[in-house]
């Protein structure tokens, strides 16, 4: 017999891809053991996406360890895993105080803001995995596309707009303001979005941000009502308030606890109201 | 290249107001931002709009509250201009359909803030910003306004004639995060920068992680003067771990600051004897700080801010955003304990020179909001008056841009041979400042598209430089050597030594920038590469601030000296102005201008 070296040809190409996966996950764990982040570490688990980087495009969890300290956010676990281990891990932030609801993220398998959950509070705050919202494309790691979300939002003309334009001040009554409050703290994180069922399954379901948008210019005594009836057609047409299932599923995610279920069920009932009006 | 009449860059309540003000004139106008405009840090601001809106309040008291509040150092045409355009912007927003809060009789409601002579303050909420960014963001749709948003511009498109007065600016360049594509905008008529504030040159601040200083940087190696950066706000109430703002609209409604004795402070300690938390946001910080520093803080780190007393109902009425953002992010119930304070980097006064209308020394660049300088904040910025800043002077640029006649405006801009007395500077800095090597922005052309294109040629190849280098210094450690020196030694106190060991950090951060790389090379959402242009513009911000400390012996406003314990009227009644010089920064001063429409503002002891 000649060596025992086995021919190039002969090489399992899964193997070989499976060996080098093992290697390049060994190097990343090594590489986010380095630093001395003390006993008492959390596990940070991570997706991977980049469709242009070659060990990115096969969808992966990265681990990190992250030193755990009184107040540590997920956001703040994020940005030290970043900042001291791996410079591309990409995800949205900005404002870190839950405003500009920038970091929507699926966190332990719920739509939480990064910023505004702390590690401790987790059920398993020993093991945090950390995802892109779901159905929502990925852009890279943990950046979604928000287009769909942003269009949803135009559709109903999210703007106040009265008939006729107002000469000065215009009065409000303290109860109105207050009726209206509540919708008006969205901001537009897509949480709710992305955990509907229903806008899973229907795309051009108007979802709950949008209608929750439409419900706070409804409900605006300061518009007329002329522009309410425009208003009641846009969010009763076929993709509007009755495709909701009442699963409460965006109310439980909204990180400014908007009661968005209660939102669009009252809008249901406005435009019930509306078409008896017309028997 | 994309091209439109004007180009605002950033899409914070400055650059909205500034496109939809320039969409009235009758423009083509689009946003190009780094953020989709409802993220910007606008949407932060909490306590209020400031506007002379009522009965036994006019314009002329708000104007006063201005100049005084800035120490006597704020221009009188800006803060007069600021004062009379004031009610107009907020009657408008409110018929742009903004939820303010109301009172019994459906109008809006106003409340104290400090170093107010009336209760002016407009609110919604403790969340006002929030509400003026989605009011003034649902006109830009309304309108169709164009939106480029996760495009990063990184340098604006400026003609390179010797004298930056002579320059013009057609444009910018920008970078499309989501997918590498770096293209030209040319704006024909104007290009807006509004581009927010610098909070990431220092450590612990109430900023967004995206306010790095970029417009600041640009117009600055562009030639046009930077003025005042040594006036930095503290605000005196910040959470301490996070930094995270707890309103002036706490104390407003009667919040109380106690120290770890339990004495009321501003009271007990003399810092503000007439108005006592409702002092000055200067004032307050100082004597926040100056207890800690007696041993009297608690933990030695903080204070107490108590609004208990306030009840239930009224919280929950006015302030419960509060509520949440103490509970969220210091994990205190502002219901049943006092919330823990401490002073942190809020707001830079200074910035880019302009004019009332916002326009620069080079035709056809503005700048309005935080990223600009009129100067209407003087040394001390008053809570309350950002909002109607970024309303009043964005909707001015807008509309100025888009061609409309807003009238001479009285404040100079630019070094020019006839400006009135301007003085150079004498101030000996312990290294050189600026670039390392000759360093300039600007660029020639035969036509203003050849400007745009060329500049856009200069940035990719800087950009391409980045990203093929495959080793060197991660930003990150640049940018936090940077934040740490500045936090340490360029804060509310300050001395002649400390602020030079924070001028030598800042020459070591540019040294080390040199060889800084992107480890990821990905085009597609690259934000170590954004992270890597920012901090170019972290350094070139910090620097202003620490020379203009450095070069400021007196104790203005916010800038206080531990060398020179009293304000100096009869040296220092001007502004700090600095110069890139192509990259050996210049420095020299500008009166200010105390002369106003019907009195001249004359400086007197500052009592609250």
């Amino acid at each position: 017999m000649s060596t025992q070296t086995p021919d190039t040809d002969e090489t399992d190409p899964q193997a070989e891809r499976m060996a080098r996966k093992e290697e390049r996950a060994t190097e990343r764990e090594e590489a986010s053991s380095k630093p001395d982040v003390g006993d008492d570490a959390i596990t940070l688990k991570v997706f991977r996406y980049d469709p242009e980087v070659a060990d990115k495009q096969e969808p992966r969890f990265d681990t990190f360890h992250v030193p755990r300290e009184p107040g540590l956010t997920v956001l703040d676990a994020l940005i030290y895993a970043r900042d001291t281990y791996d410079s591309s891990l990409t995800f949205r932030h900005s404002c870190r105080q839950a405003v500009c609801g920038s970091d929507a993220l699926f966190i332990n398998g719920s739509q939480r803001l990064g910023c505004q959950t702390q590690v401790a509070d987790l059920s398993n705050s020993d093991v945090v995995r950390v995802e892109p919202l779901p159905h929502r494309e990925v852009v890279k790691d943990l950046v979604v596309d928000m287009d769909h979300f942003y269009d949803q939002m135009d559709a109903v003309e999210p703007y106040f707009s009265p008939t006729e334009e107002p000469d000065g001040e215009q009065l409000q009554s303290k109860e109105n303001h207050e009726k209206i409050k509540m919708s008006t703290r969205c901001i537009w994180c897509g949480a709710c979005m992305s955990s509907c069922n229903v806008a899973a399954g229907d795309n051009q379901y108007l979802g709950p941000a949008a209608i929750n948008k439409a419900y706070r210019f409804y409900f605006d005594e300061r518009e007329d009502d002329e522009r309410q009836e425009e208003r009641l057609q846009i969010i009763e047409q076929e993709h509007g308030v009755w495709r909701c299932q009442t699963q409460f599923s965006c109310t439980t995610v909204c990180p400014k606890d908007i009661p968005l279920t209660e939102h669009i069920q009252e809008l249901k009932r406005e435009a019930v109201k509306s078409n008896l009006k017309f028997w | 290249m994309y091209e439109h009449d004007v180009i605002v860059v950033g899409g914070g309540g400055a650059g909205l107001r500034a496109a939809i003000g320039a969409h009235e004139a009758g423009a083509d106008v689009a946003i190009v931002t780094k953020l989709h405009p409802v993220r910007s840090h606008t949407g932060a601001a909490e306590g209020g709009i400031n506007a002379a809106l009522r009965e036994g309040d006019d314009w002329e008291l708000h104007a006063y509250d201005t100049v005084k509040g800035g120490d006597y150092i704020t221009d009188a045409p800006a803060a007069e201009t600021l004062a009379q355009d004031a009610p107009d912007n907020v009657v408008q927003l409110e018929n742009w359909g903004m939820p303010f809060s109301r009172e019994e009789d459906g109008r809006m409601s106003q409340r104290p803030f400090g170093g107010l002579s009336f209760p002016r303050t407009t609110y919604a909420g403790a969340e006002t910003g929030h509400h003026l960014l989605h009011t003034l963001y649902e006109q830009v749709v309304k309108r169709g306004i164009t939106v480029y948003d996760e495009w990063y511009v990184t340098r604006v498109a400026v003609s390179d004639e010797d004298d930056p007065n002579d320059r013009e600016c057609y444009g910018c360049v920008a970078w499309d995060i989501q997918t590498g594509e770096i293209a030209g905008f040319r704006g024909r008529e104007g290009t807006i920068l509004a581009t927010g504030g610098d909070g990431q040159v220092f450590d612990h601040t109430t900023n967004a992680v995206a306010n790095t200083a970029d417009g600041v940087a640009m117009a600055y190696r562009a030639g046009v003067p930077i003025e005042d950066m040594e006036f930095v706000q503290f605000h005196p109430t910040t959470l301490p771990s996070t930094g995270v703002l707890i309103s002036e609209g706490t104390r407003g409604e009667g919040g109380i600051l106690y120290n770890a004795e339990g004495e009321r402070l501003m009271y007990e300690y003399g810092y503000a004897t007439n108005d006592g938390e409702l002092a000055s946001r200067d004032v307050v910080s100082r004597g926040e700080l100056t207890e800690i520093n007696a041993g009297r803080g608690v933990d030695d780190e903080y204070v107490h801010l108590d609004m208990r007393h306030l009840g239930e109902e009224r919280i929950m009425d006015r302030l419960e955003n509060i509520l949440h953002l103490a509970e969220d992010f210091e994990g205190v119930d502002g219901l049943e304990k006092p919330m823990p304070v401490k002073p942190g980097h809020h707001y830079e006064m200074g910035g880019v020179e302009t004019n009332e209308n916002g326009e620069t020394c080079i035709d056809g660049l503005y700048a309005v909001g935080e990223v600009a300088c009129v100067s209407v904040h003087g040394s001390n910025r008053l809570g309350g008056n950002a909002l109607p800043e970024l309303l009043v002077f964005g909707a001015r640029a807008g509309k100025h841009a888009a061609g409309e006649d807003l009238g001479e405006p009285e404040i100079p801009v630019g070094k020019t041979a006839d400006a009135e007395g301007i003085e150079e500077s004498d101030v000996d800095f312990p290294v050189e400042p600026g670039a390392l090597a000759a360093s300039s922005a600007v660029v020639s052309g035969d036509t203003p598209e050849e400007v745009v294109e060329t500049a856009r040629e200069a940035e990719t190849e800087r950009i391409e430089g980045l990203l093929e280098k495959e080793e060197g210094v991660n930003h990150a450690e640049v940018r936090s050597k940077i934040q740490k020196s500045m936090t340490d030694n360029v804060n509310v106190f300050r001395e002649e030594s400390a602020i030079e060991d924070s001028l030598e950090t800042i020459r070591e951060a540019r040294e080390e920038y040199q060889d800084v790389y992107v480890a990821d090379k990905s085009r597609t959402f690259n934000t170590d590469l954004q992270h890597t242009i920012e901090t170019r513009n972290v350094i070139d911000a910090a620097e202003t601030i620490a020379m203009g400390a450095l070069a400021r012996e007196e104790f203005r406003g916010a800038h206080w000296r531990k060398e020179y314990q009293e304000r100096r009227d009869d040296e220092w009644l001007k502004h700090t102005m600095i110069s890139w010089n192509d990259g050996t920064p210049e420095l020299w001063y500008r009166p200010a201008l105390l002369e106003g429409e019907n009195q001249t503002y004359e400086p007197k002891e500052r009592h609250y």
